[in-house]
């Protein structure tokens, strides 16, 4: 059990009564007049919930929605400790504003796997608290003592057996002072936390009426479209827009810092207008920029030292009996979001509001605030459904132009960005070439570990502060490495190129685990033991990892006979505060084509909110995993980028897509992420299963079948 | 033009090289049929003409005159078409942007066909992507459905 203390932290649990009509409205956010005006009477016991006169509980939920089921998680955490009756709990987008930062950001953002992990005491307590003030509006009611009322199912109860909803209570309950500490349950009598609740976005899903960014319509609003440079950083030169503006429904032609914009009346004018322009382009200094040029850099790069992340014992003083290297690649990659990049702006003079399917509304304010010359909290964000988010959605370009758009159109204006622009909008996963060294005792034990990994900084394309010149999200996955090796070194070498990067489902672990989980293949094969059984003994210091691969291992049947041409490969990892482990069953046919049949995952991610949402962003990360180790390469020609839609960025279909099972571990730990940890053991268990299929060791993703050819 | 849009019939003034996909969204304000790649490539913008699933991003408007249209908004007043109340009872959509396009591929193969194989749900849900890797959610709902429909018949 937890005893919290209640912060007066502005707009937290903060109540007050105001006068008319009797409706308390105990933290007044924009948009709580819609709720006044609601045929049922709406009470707000603090920023997170209302209760209303038909026992209905809303959650408004400041995270993003994107998939990840969040918009079910912190609806769950709430009523909890509300001891609310989960069948009448609904939720609502909450605006933007300072009660809904992200604890673990300091601003209203939502990514890095931090739903649960920053909200899980918070929002419970935000659910006790108003319990609290429930039980005593009952116990005022009935001029009994608190003490001898309990809560159940949406109602307080005396002891006596009298029982009052909570809809019949939330009015004197808002009246009620905001108790100074609160009791959390302790997990063991959980009713809801652990439990597949239903999640709340299905029906609007299911009937075409979730509003996402691009379905926002405001009167007036044109619909805009960009010509950007084909070639990495070039500008227009000059341009003639007389043929765009003879396109029917096209308004205005607007030359922006980012290229050329047209504006129409909707997005085909628009898109026909773009392609009726006639630009020439300034290509600038990127002209000759190709992959095989930051390929050739990159390799040059890794024979340089780097930055050291990690140094345990002392390389030259192991001594191995054996001894490896190998060096691994991995490339850019789009996120690829169904619904493409587009923000709808509305500049109003003093102020903005934008609508937008966006993982950072506090960061849009701020960055906006520059943009538009207005103050942040004069910017109102709407935050709407988000068709995928990845990391995505944390990127402020599109939010920029639309904003730069209607502040010089004079009108809203709904920038929508096509699918090649979209892939093509430099916001990649960095490109990674690490070198290994690795090595064995004479009894096969591993005694070195050495791995300089080139690539860009996330953080310094995004405005982070670097800690001690070594960027995190570089190496994160490969200092962590987690066996027991005496004698280890992990370096940095920063490659910066011309090449956008971002971060990326998953962000450094996507490829980092890819590297060290092969790598660790490599060294168990040179130790000439099973490579679950080598990870096992290596790992015998980090209990968390075992149990994962443990039970991964366990429900996959490892070792046990599989169907003629199929063959597994298992890696482990941790990431976002969660451990996973997975075993893929592979074939690769003849031609050199891989097929994945079923993905068994172990998920060690603490104690559960959902376990049906944790199941599924599991397989979800799998699917996103497999998608970019069979197909996902970015690749660069003549400074542009050379893929545009899905038929040259192909993402995985139903016909590619495994059986997969997923297992949680039981687990009393705080909680872990969950959109995240599920991607970075995909790749290097397929490429583990392909080594055992054909004894080739893939070092370079996505997987080329043209190297598993047999003829 | 003259079409028949969710069982009624209506008239339009727009240009006919127009896909059918942006007059639904930017004519008539029916957002649920969704924009992904504007090329046939990902089923998103799925809608039915004449019962068949078409993608409408690659279908000009004129292509559909006098002929009948149905979108996610008109295969049930709330939901309660089998392939939605079977979606609704796997929790199928994760971000949810693709799926009235996969919901219009899943209710025009079931229509055409309520005892499909894996195989036949595979080839006439291969055009579709899902982002969120809803795969398996999908062909389990599917299968799902067609037990309702068959019960139904």
């Amino acid at each position: 059990m937890s005893v919290i203390v209640n912060q007066s932290r502005r707009g937290f649990l903060k109540t007050s009564a105001l006068a008319g009509g009797g409706l308390i409205v105990g933290f007044i956010l924009p948009g709580a007049a819609r709720f006044a005006a609601a045929a049922t009477q709406s009470f707000s016991l603090n920023a997170y919930l209302r209760i209303g006169s038909d026992d209905s509980v809303t959650v408004l939920c400041g995270l993003s929605e994107m998939g990840q089921g969040v918009h079910t998680a912190i609806p769950m955490l709430i009523a909890e400790e509300l001891d609310a009756d989960w069948s009448r709990v609904r939720v609502l987008q909450a605006d933007t504003d300072p009660a809904f930062r992200n604890p673990l950001f300091g601003m209203q953002v939502t990514g890095g796997s931090t739903a649960i992990r920053g909200h899980w005491e918070p929002m419970r307590k935000a659910g006790a608290t108003a319990r609290a003030m429930l039980v005593s509006a009952a116990a005022e009611t009935w001029k009994v003592d608190p003490a001898t009322c309990r809560t159940e199912k949406g109602a307080v109860v005396h002891a006596s057996g009298k029982r009052l909803s909570y809809g019949k209570l939330a009015e004197k309950a808002g009246k009620q002072p905001v108790p100074q500490t609160v009791t959390l349950k302790d997990p063991g009598k959980f009713r809801i936390l652990g439990t597949s609740a239903k999640r709340l976005d299905t029906k609007v899903k299911v009937t075409g009426k979730a509003q996402f960014g691009l379905d926002v319509r405001l009167p007036g609003m044109l619909t805009a479209v960009i010509a950007h440079s084909p070639v990495i950083g070039g500008k227009v030169a000059s341009f003639n827009a007389d043929k765009a503006k003879g396109v029917p429904g096209v308004r205005q032609v607007l030359s922006i810092p980012s290229g050329v914009a047209v504006l129409a009346d909707g997005y085909w004018s628009a898109s026909q207008g773009r392609e009726a322009l006639e630009i020439k382009w300034d290509e600038g200094a990127n002209a000759t920029l190709s992959s095989a040029s930051i390929r050739a850099d990159f390799a040059a790069a890794a024979d340089k030292p780097g930055l050291v992340a990690r140094k345990d014992g002392d390389l030259a003083t192991a001594r191995p009996a054996k001894r490896i290297e190998a060096t691994y690649e991995a490339p850019y990659l789009a996120h690829s979001c169904m619904e493409p990049m587009n923000c709808t702006a509305w500049f109003k003079g003093d102020e903005l509001e934008i609508w937008a399917s966006t993982q950072a509304p506090g960061l849009n304010q701020i960055v906006l605030s520059q943009v538009a010359g207005v103050p942040p909290e004069k910017i109102k964000v709407n935050t709407q459904y988000l068709g995928g988010g990845f990391g995505r959605r944390f990127a402020q370009d599109f939010a920029v132009d639309a904003t730069i758009l209607s502040k010089t159109a004079g009108v809203p204006v709904k920038l929508v960005y096509s699918r090649e622009d979209d892939t093509r909008a430099m916001f990649y996963r960095p490109a990674a070439l690490c070198k290994f060294s690795g090595g064995l005792d004479d009894a096969g034990r591993p005694v070195l570990f050495s791995a300089r990994t080139v690539t860009a900084s996330i953080s310094q394309a995004a405005h982070l502060p670097i800690k001690d010149g070594i960027d995190g999200f570089a190496v994160e996955g490969i200092s962590q490495m987690p066996y027991s090796i005496a004698n280890v070194a992990v370096e940095w070498v920063q490659q910066e190129t011309p090449v956008g990067v971002w971060f990326w489902r998953s962000v450094g672990h996507s490829q980092n685990i890819y590297f060290v989980e092969s790598f660790i293949d490599e060294l168990a094969v040179l130790a000439g033991r099973d490579p679950y059984e080598f990870r096992r003994t290596h790992l015998d210091k980090a209990p968390r990892y075992k149990q994962v691969l443990e039970l991964a291992a366990e429900k996959a049947s490892w070792g046990k006979p599989l169907p003629a041409g199929h063959f597994h490969g298992i890696a482990v990892g941790e990431s976002f505060g969660s451990y996973t482990a997975e075993v893929a069953e592979v074939s690769v046919a003849s031609d050199g084509k891989v097929r994945v049949h079923r993905v068994v995952c172990a998920v060690d991610c603490g104690m559960t909110v959902n376990p049906d949402i944790i199941r599924r962003q599991m397989e979800s990360a799998i699917m996103y995993g497999l998608t970019a180790a069979l197909h996902g390469k970015i690749s660069i020609k003549d400074g542009r980028i050379e893929q545009g839609n899905f038929d040259q960025y192909p993402i995985l279909r139903m016909n590619e897509a495994p059986k997969v099972e997923v297992h949680i571990v039981a687990s009393r730990e705080a909680p872990g992420g969950v959109g995240e940890p599920g991607l970075p053991p995909l790749a290097p268990a397929l490429v583990n299963a392909i080594f055992a299929a054909t004894g080739k060791r893939l070092r370079k993703l996505p997987i080329d079948p043209g190297e598993l050819q047999r003829s | 033009m003259k079409l028949t849009l969710n069982g009624r019939k209506i008239s339009l003034d727009v240009a006919p090289d127009t896909p059918l996909l942006w007059v639904l969204r930017d004519t008539l304000g029916l957002a649920g049929t969704k924009f992904g790649c504007g090329q046939a490539l990902c089923g998103a913008c799925t809608v039915h003409l004449d019962g068949a699933a078409i993608r409408s991003c690659t279908t000009p408007v004129s292509a559909v005159e006098g002929r009948r249209v149905t979108t996610i908004e008109g295969l049930s007043k709330h939901g309660e078409h089998p392939v939605q109340v079977a979606w609704q009872q796997a929790d199928v959509p994760q971000c949810g942007y693709c799926q009235s396009g996969q919901i219009m591929s899943a209710s025009a193969l079931l229509a055409a066909n309520p005892h499909p194989t894996d195989a036949e749900i595979e080839a006439a849900m291969s055009g579709n992507i899902c982002r969120c890797g809803t795969y398996n959610q999908i062909r389990q709902a599917i299968q799902a459905a067609a037990k309702i429909i068959r019960k139904e018949a």
